[in-house]
């Protein structure tokens, strides 16, 4: 499989490593109900066959966490961004966090 | 013919009877011609049976002359270079080739189990499940066994593979996968549109079946075409030729994976050189190419040496200038089947019949092509004869009338399967095509891929030229290239007519014998017959109950004809029953080139430390930490046992001073204006709140709450951090601490990077440390701060600051200790540590300083009480380690959530507290468990476990640290540790886990 890294372009998927869901969202611990999402963020997962959008981590490359969209069932990766700017626009409002990731 | 070779031909062929080989098979000298595979070297002189089936012990010839063999399977090499389950059609001839048949006992020619075709009704599909149920304890002792020693291939060497095998990547626009007429003609033209093209063919010699047909292409001889075309190819510069090389495998992305095999066809490797090379060929575009595969036809005896398909006769007579058989019957339910019989005409070998299934009227424009050979139509082979190889052919004639005609090889024909593998590794499934009475691949073929030619069901050579031609046409304008125009060249055009076959019914009375599918499995049309009987109706049951395709030929010949006998069962078509799916590998890949140099050592190269040669000057003992190789201990005259070193190294530093190399810790530089408050948010304890020039120890959890690492952090300035993790957790600290910074915190301004490999550090340890740092820290200030002050005062317990040693030499020092003792740690740059040990040694001398390795300093951290590897075991909180105290009321951190779970703070939880045996003589041992005194050594009664143990020289006796419930509130309580796998049952004392200098006076000193 090939991934396409934002800052180094695409890339073989043996520089990688795989992490998981990247849709679940670090709860804050201040927050009251924080115990139940702390369960949810940590043990929860979604399985989804399909689209998804999960981390990978450009551990033999540039290291970057990235952010990948990809088929769970064609294993079609359709982008990706790096985590900190999904992250970023994520805080940044709503509307701009679900914008799709672009390759 | 010449008299040497009594099946070779005097001229033709593709072989260079100027370069005679001499090989041996089974013992026996042969000759060959460079040029020739082993296979058609064995045919040339007239060896017929070349093995013995899987199951029935049958007697075996070649069946093929390609990679779809699933008979002539053979042990190439000798010694530890010996390779079984070769195919001897894919073995290029070279010099001295040792080549051995398989599965008999003790000789090809008298094999002892074929008794076992005696016992066939026994061992028909499914015999595992049936004969060898009852009694159960008998599978393992008796069954099991036999079967292994009866049934199965060649056999392992059983030594360490002397070669080497390496990996290589290649991008390319186009791949062409084949170098037939249409991947030659597809190579062309993507070359001469200045493409990157990566061609790949299997065969030793490019040009498919058009080295193996009498034809032309553009005037000239079809492998002259051939070669003329692949002398272009080289001459682009563009393209890259892979011969002997054959794809796989088809993955994401446009990747495919093919195995180079760079020197099988040579005795001797060169040295340095790659036995083979396994290729991740990334590809824009792929054209495949991969030609068709003449299947055999079901009847009574069809195994039986001698027995070929009519293709292989063919590429014997036409490239090898070899004959199957001196008199040879032709079998075939199409028009191609004729060409064997024509072509071996040609070559001035007797042709005994032609026997087509089809009526008189459907081959009467071939009859011309086989001169006054006898031709018999509607004709079906019902039986063969002959022990060892084929000696006559009986078949029913037009009027039923049953025939039998004496001959030596009889060449069959059942149609052509367009080899459409790669086409469904990604999950395609191809798709039933009346008019060749084959599978073609499906709409769902992987992205990027093409199928031309023959593996699409264009049979003619014109027809593959011209699909070739447009297909890499339309790739490249994919791709933005101009498509030059290249023309087709002429060839044949012949129409492909067939009225498939796939079966003889043994008329009643004139059985002839079993009719096999799987050749290598030894799987007959009866088998599937019972399969069916017993409900076995999916192709994926049919196929796993009779064992059917599931042999290292992947069913290669077998699967069509066998889904064939299925459909006729079922009543359904054979569209409608459908395939097994093809999954890579395309041929067998040895697991050597996929692991490639990553063997032995090479799968994980050792870290040495900045030291390591110096260690290794004193005689150190090594033990693999890690990836790390590190000192375990450092042996002297007259130590008996690692126990004697260790105990003196600690005994000596404790006295008096030790250095040990502790480069191997993870070291993370972590610098930037948030830097503080990242690693606040990291580690369980406060980091913002250190001061410059201080160390202070720090603890981070996992997510879910458990001790993930721990390690030291020293503030080297406002915004200057240097971080320390243990040996093995570095890379995955380094991760972690990437991904909470980038996936939750992107906002915070640090930046970090691994410097582990960057610095040299080295612990000095013992009462006489900081007198041997004193000589080696250089005095007085530069204005920089560095005054090189050891004392007390100035440089306290948990300082850290930068010093320059040896004149110069810039450096970090910190007051740290694992030993407890009055310790540092000196850290210079890596490229100094081997001169820098050698420092610390020296000015150490008068104080008999000595180096200590693992052992030594685990021994110490025992004492001391200090949790590793073994204490933060995954299951661990900080409160299990003690460590409760370091856990911040005042923030968050990873982690802290989750601790606070109800059972992460069950006061039942096992705990870690220290341990010592009542009777002092007694050893103690990690792994050991708790168990009360008078109870019964049984889970129920399990109170936790002891992490780790030694015998400590400080105080004399064996220590141990452990986890056990409630251990904190039970100092003073006896329990056993009882180990039942050494056989030990000791009785402990529950104790602080601090063994030496609780309070801590030594390190403060």
């Amino acid at each position: 499989m090939r991934l396409p890294c934002p800052l180094c372009g695409e890339r073989d998927s043996g520089e990688f490593v795989y992490r998981g869901d990247a849709t679940v969202v670090r709860p804050d611990p201040g927050a009251p109900g924080a115990r139940g999402a702390f369960h949810e963020f940590v043990h929860l997962r979604d399985n989804p066959a399909g689209w998804h959008k999960e981390h990978w981590y450009h551990e033999g490359g540039c290291r970057s966490w990235i952010v990948v969209e990809r088929n769970t069932l064609t294993h079609e990766v359709r982008g990706a961004v790096t985590a900190a700017a999904h992250t970023l626009a994520r805080s940044a409002g709503g509307a701009k966090a679900e914008q799709e990731p672009e390759a | 013919m010449s008299a040497r070779f009594p099946h070779r031909l005097v001229k033709g062929g593709l072989i260079d009877r100027s370069e005679t080989l001499s090989f041996s098979f089974d013992g026996a000298r042969y000759q060959g011609f460079r040029g020739d595979t082993l296979a058609s070297a064995l045919v040339a002189n007239g060896v017929k049976l070349v093995g013995r089936s899987f199951k029935y012990h049958r007697p075996r010839g070649i069946l093929t002359a390609g990679s779809e063999e699933p008979n002539a399977l053979v042990e190439i090499g000798q010694g530890a270079r010996r390779d079984p389950n070769t195919r001897a059609t894919t073995v290029e001839l070279y010099e001295g080739l040792v080549a051995k048949s398989q599965n008999r006992f003790p000789s090809l020619a008298f094999d002892l189990q074929a008794v076992n075709d005696l016992f066939s009704p026994f061992l028909g599909a499914g015999f595992y499940y049936k004969t060898f149920m009852w009694p159960a304890a008998f599978w393992e002792k008796v069954y099991e066994p036999v079967i292994r020693r009866a049934a199965g291939l060649g056999s392992l060497s059983g030594k360490a593979d002397p070669d080497a095998y390496e990996k290589a990547t290649a991008h390319c626009d186009l791949l062409v996968i084949g170098a037939g007429p249409a991947g030659l003609q597809a190579a062309l033209v993507a070359a001469r549109a200045g493409a990157r093209v990566v061609l790949a063919d299997e065969d030793f010699r490019a040009g498919g079946r058009l080295n193996c047909e009498r034809m032309e292409v553009a005037t000239l001889p079809a492998a002259e075409w051939a070669a003329k075309v692949v002398d272009e190819l080289r001459e682009t510069g563009n393209v890259r030729i892979l011969s002997r090389t054959t794809v796989f495998g088809v993955y994401d992305g446009g990747t495919y994976g093919a195995l180079e095999h760079v020197n099988d066809h040579h005795a001797v490797i060169p040295d340095h050189a790659p036995r083979q090379r396994l290729w991740r060929i990334v590809a824009k575009r792929a054209i495949l190419a991969s030609g068709g595969s003449e299947r055999p036809i079901a009847f009574g005896g069809n195994d039986r040496p001698g027995v070929m398909l009519a293709s292989a006769v063919r590429t014997y007579a036409n490239r090898f200038a070899a004959l199957a058989g001196q008199s040879t019957i032709v079998f075939t339910c199409n028009d191609n089947g004729w060409l064997t019989a024509r072509d071996l005409i040609a070559a001035g070998a007797e042709v005994g019949a032609v026997l087509d299934t089809r009526g008189a009227d459907e081959v009467a424009h071939l009859r011309e092509m086989v001169g006054d050979a006898p031709v018999f139509t509607r004709a079906r082979v019902t039986s063969t004869s002959g022990r060892k190889g084929l000696k006559a052919v009986t078949f029913l004639n037009a009027n039923g009338k049953q025939v039998t005609l004496s001959a030596d090889c009889l060449a069959v024909s059942g149609g052509w399967n367009p080899v459409v593998n790669l086409t469904c590794h990604r999950r395609g499934s191809p798709v039933w095509n009346d008019r060749i009475a084959g599978f073609v691949p499906g709409s769902d073929t992987p992205k990027g891929l093409l199928v031309a030619g023959a593996a699409n069901g264009i049979f003619s050579t014109h027809g593959a030229l011209v699909q070739g031609t447009e297909l890499a046409g339309e790739a490249l304008a994919d791709l933005g290239f101009k498509a030059p125009s290249v023309g087709v060249p002429d060839a044949e055009d012949a129409p492909y007519a067939i009225s498939p076959i796939w079966h003889v019914a043994e008329p009643k009375g004139k059985g002839g014998g079993r009719a096999w599918l799987d050749f290598q499995n030894d799987v007959t049309v009866k088998d599937v017959e019972i399969a069916h009987q017993e409900g076995f109706r999916s192709v994926e049951h049919m196929k796993r109950y009779t064992t059917l395709g599931m042999a290292t030929d992947q069913g290669k010949t077998a699967n069509v004809p066998a889904l064939a006998v299925m459909a006729k069962l079922t009543g359904r078509s054979i569209a409608e029953t459908g395939t097994t799916i093809f999954r890579p590998p395309y041929t067998p890949v040895a697991i050597a080139a996929f692991a490639g140099r990553n063997a032995g050592k090479g799968f994980a190269p050792y870290r040495l430390t900045p030291s390591h040669d110096w260690s290794k000057e004193q005689g150190a003992v090594f033990v693999e930490a890690g990836l790390w190789l590190r000192p375990q201990w450092y042996p002297r005259a007259g130590e008996h046992s690692w126990r004697d070193s260790a105990d003196r190294e600690v005994i000596s530093t404790r006295r008096s001073v030790g250095v040990s190399d502790v480069s191997s810790l993870g070291k993370i530089d972590v610098q930037g204006d948030d830097a503080a408050e990242f690693l606040d948010r990291i580690y369980t304890n406060t980091m913002s709140t250190l001061a410059v020039g201080r160390v202070r120890y720090g603890l981070m959890l996992r997510e879910d709450g458990h001790v993930m690492d721990d390690g030291t952090v020293a503030r080297l300035g406002e915004k200057h951090f240097l971080v320390t993790t243990t040996t093995v957790n570095a890379g995955h600290v380094m991760a972690h601490l990437d991904y909470c910074h980038q996936v939750h915190w992107p906002e915070l301004d640090v930046s970090m990077v691994s410097v582990t490999d960057q610095f040299a550090q080295f612990a000095i340890a013992g009462p006489n440390s900081r007198k041997v740092l004193e000589k080696l820290v250089d005095k007085g200030t530069k204005g920089d701060g560095r005054s090189g002050d050891l004392s007390n005062e100035a440089f306290p317990f948990m300082a850290c600051g930068p010093v320059t040693v040896c004149g110069g030499v810039p450096a970090r020092l910190y007051r740290i200790s694992f030993s407890g003792e009055l310790a540092y740690e000196l850290s210079v740059g890596a490229r100094y540590g081997d001169s820098m040990m050698r420092a610390i040694m020296e000015a150490g001398r008068e104080f008999d300083i000595v180096p200590y390795g693992l052992e030594a300093l685990n021994v110490m951290r025992i004492e001391k009480g200090h949790p590793v590897g073994s204490e933060l075991n995954g299951q661990t909180s900080a409160a299990d380690l003690g460590l409760a105290r370091m856990v911040s009321a005042k923030k968050d951190c990873i982690g802290k959530a989750m601790a606070n779970r109800t059972g992460m703070i069950d006061p039942e939880r096992q705990v870690l507290v220290g341990f010592k045996p009542v009777a002092h003589d007694e050893e103690l041992t990690a792994g050991a468990h708790f168990i009360g005194i008078g109870r019964e050594a049984v889970t129920a009664n399990d109170e936790g476990h002891m992490t780790s143990a030694c015998y400590s020289p400080s105080l004399g006796y064996a220590i141990g640290l452990g986890l056990i419930r409630r251990g904190n509130e039970r100092h003073g309580e006896k329990v056993r540790a009882v180990d039942l796998v050494r056989g030990r049952d000791v009785e402990v004392e529950i104790c602080s886990p601090h063994f030496i200098d609780p309070q801590g006076e030594r390190l403060r000193g």
